[in-house]
């Protein structure tokens, strides 16, 4: 009988897009709110995940993220590399600077820009922590050493530069940033030359990061007695990370974390102390409650409608149990198409607010394997379970298939590239999508809930009552 | 299509017809405390195979509670109900269910088509719940609907269709699947007097068999002499059975 219940359930049109569209509302909102949500996480923590080469972040005891820099005395990289298991450890500077620079408006007027940086400084001799080398855009890490060098992120340098031509940028590619090499800006009354420009994780703040040596990087920042922030170390091969750290937590006092465990301590930081999850839970809360009052009230309208209709079936003897059926069938159906909707259009928000954009052609990647995977079971097992024909099996099968492509398409492709140069903070993270899926097939289940009881109590002689 | 059909001269009424349905001292109340209403008074009745049976009465004096008894799609406060031999009120919930889809046919006042479906996936239904594939139940509702002079409304939506064609997609609904027992619900209360009388015709030329027997309710006594037998109600009991003869009919010349 599940024809005759796909058959009632595009029948009455309205009512059908109705359902779909409050799922697909739901769906939308929890997944772009959540993607909004991770990618502003992830952006807290962004020099943490950009910084990659050592195993530990040695630092003061008392930081709470990687904004709280407490300064440390330079005695402790000394005591740092004399504990056991300890490969290397080199300093690391993270401050704010002031870029001062002369250019020129959209107009081309003569301006003065001052805006603010985030400075880091790195080891002179190794250069651990600078951006690994498919992240440099143009010009060369080499060049660091030169005099007054820095290497600047891309994301803010519009706001550096407003004059540029930045339209033409998505058509000349990274070539564009070679225009930015050798010019001149000046930090702490210092003369700074970009010597290249890279790709980072765009901040919580936004402010462009330069890259500098460590022992330039007190020029460039204003006058502290102590410009030690972080440490990082390598621990010797086959020496476990987290039994250096806490060797270094007992020898030195101070406190010691693995990439993740500092990337999660941040994040714990703003879970913490600001409203943000709070701001987004909320918004995500009302798109499930939204979801669940349009899509829920139109399904039981749909089945009141239909109510002398399914108690003819129930007189003509369908059982209670294929009548549930019936309608589990339609709330997975407008369930399914929802979800695809509300995620893809999740997907392509997040993709229109790229830039520059990436293409939307896509990796065959296992998540998208298994998420469409995931849905061809599902059909296959109502198929088994002879809930659906062959042709609905076929059919469905194609459709949502297709229709997942695309969607994960533009997820997938912005997740592999969009976080780091977006304006809007969006990043899908895999549990995103997840949490939509279970929030959409709890809403199909409270409305087809109230729908199944409403049928079940439902006495056949009502076809009776004229 | 000779089983959906049965020629005239099988039409007429046997000479010694068995008992269809037997009814003994069957009560159903609605309500409780000043609201209750007693809709039926300890009903006696029996209804034969081979004809048509009408209940007829006033509006309100318990017609379409007893159809609905008959039909075991409401249970009744006490008494006994037999359906061909087998004790309908002693059933479970389940069994009764099976019952009614290998049973018994319904044609009702509003038709109770799905929107949906055309014609002939509606006339399909009884077949579908029996667990007939999409493509045979289709394809045999088809063949139902041809003998009954839709053959060339088959795919037509009910919203394509009059009053009168909707009444006979369901008349063929209700017989598509042999049932043994066809219950009809005020059957030309939506319709015009003429149209009435057509449907009447055709349940009479398609339903009524000597193995199967045919129960209508209606209040338009215009289609009476339709009827084998006219059990009058009123204020919940039967109080009057007429036989009428063969010669009343207006098929059996």
């Amino acid at each position: 009988m599940s024809w005759i219940a796909l058959k009632m359930l595009v029948g009455d049109r309205a009512k059908f897009l109705g359902i779909v569209l409050g799922l697909t509302f739901a769906a939308l909102l929890i997944t772009q709110q959540g993607s909004i949500f991770c990618g502003l996480m992830l952006r807290t923590c962004g020099q943490i995940t950009d910084i990659t080469g050592a195993d530990l972040w040695v630092m003061d005891p008392n930081v709470r993220f990687i904004d709280d820099v407490k300064p440390m005395i330079e005695n402790n990289l000394y005591r740092v590399r004399g504990v056991e298991g300890v490969h290397w450890a080199v300093p690391l500077y993270k401050g704010q600077a002031r870029a001062k620079l002369n250019t020129v408006d959209r107009e081309g007027k003569r301006i003065n820009v001052i805006e603010q940086v985030i400075l880091l400084g790195l080891d002179d001799a190794s250069l651990v922590g600078a951006p690994p080398p498919d992240k440099i855009l143009v010009g060369d890490l080499g060049r660091l050493r030169k005099p007054d060098a820095i290497i600047i992120d891309n994301n803010r340098l519009a706001k550096l530069y407003p004059g540029e031509p930045w339209r033409t940028l998505e058509k000349e590619g990274n070539g564009f940033y070679t225009r930015f090499l050798g010019r001149e800006l000046e930090m702490n009354d210092h003369r700074a030359i970009i010597v290249g420009v890279c790709e980072a994780t765009r901040t919580f703040q936004s402010n462009p990061v330069v890259y500098t040596l460590y022992s330039r990087a007190k020029y460039f920042a204003p006058q502290e007695r102590k410009i030690l922030s972080y440490i990082l170390a390598k621990t010797e091969p086959g020496v476990s990370p987290a039994v250096v750290a806490k060797r270094i937590e007992q020898q030195t006092g101070l406190g010691a974390a693995s990439s993740d465990e500092f990337m999660w301590k941040t994040i714990g930081y703003y879970m913490k102390y600001t409203g943000i999850p709070i701001n987004f839970g909320i918004t995500a809360v009302l798109g499930f409650l939204v979801g669940t009052a349009i899509a829920g009230q139109t399904f039981y309208n749909f089945t009141l409608e239909n109510l002398k209709q399914f108690g003819a079936l129930k007189a003509m003897g369908a059982t209670n149990f294929r009548i549930i059926q019936m309608i589990l069938l339609q709330a997975l159906v407008v369930g399914l198409l929802g979800y695809g909707i509300g995620v893809g259009l999740a997907s392509m928000f997040g993709w229109a607010n790229q830039s520059p954009k990436s293409d939307l052609s896509f990796f065959l990647r296992t998540e998208v394997v298994g998420a469409i995977g995931g849905l061809v079971l599902v059909y296959l097992l109502l198929y088994v379970g002879r809930l659906i024909t062959r042709a609905v099996f076929v059919q469905a099968s194609v459709v949502t298939t297709l229709g997942y492509l695309v969607a994960f398409a533009a997820a997938y492709r912005y997740m592999l590239q969009g976080v780091k140069g977006t304006e809007l903070a969006f990043y899908c993270w895999w549990p995103v999508p997840l949490v939509t899926g279970v929030a959409v097939v709890l809403i199909c289940i409270l409305s087809s809930l109230v729908s199944i009881r409403r049928v079940v109590v439902l006495e056949p002689a009502i076809v009776f009552r004229g | 299509m000779q089983d959906v059909m049965p020629e005239k001269a099988r039409l007429t009424k046997p000479s010694s017809p068995d008992v269809a349905v037997r009814i003994r001292k069957v009560t159903k109340h609605f309500g409780s405390g000043d609201q209750m209403v007693m809709a039926l008074r300890g009903v006696d009745w029996d209804v034969y195979t081979g004809q048509m049976s009408l209940i007829v009465g006033p509006s309100g004096c318990g017609k379409t509670t007893l159809l609905s008894v008959i039909a075991g799609i409401l249970d009744a406060d006490a008494g006994e109900l037999t359906v061909f031999g087998q004790e309908v009120t002693r059933m479970r919930d389940r069994t009764k269910t099976r019952f009614r889809a290998q049973n018994i046919g319904f044609v009702f006042q509003q038709y109770n088509l799905l929107p949906a479906l055309t014609a002939s996936e509606n006339a399909a239904i009884p077949l579908v719940i029996a667990g007939w594939s999409r493509g045979k139940a289709v394809s045999r509702a088809r063949e139902v609907l041809g003998m009954i002079g839709m053959g060339n409304k088959t795919e037509s939506l009910p919203s394509q269709l009059s009053g009168g064609q909707m009444q006979r997609v369901a008349i063929a609904r209700a017989l598509v699947h042999e049932p043994k027992l066809l219950v009809c619900d005020e059957p030309t209360a939506a319709l015009d007097h003429e149209m009435g009388l057509t449907v009447m015709e055709l349940l009479r030329e398609a339903a009524v068999r000597p193995d199967r027997a045919v129960v209508i309710v209606t209040h338009d006594n215009r289609v009476f002499h339709f009827g084998d037998r006219i059990a009058y109600m009123d204020d919940g009991a039967i109080r009057r059975v007429e036989e009428r003869s063969n010669d009343a009919q207006p098929n059996s010349h």
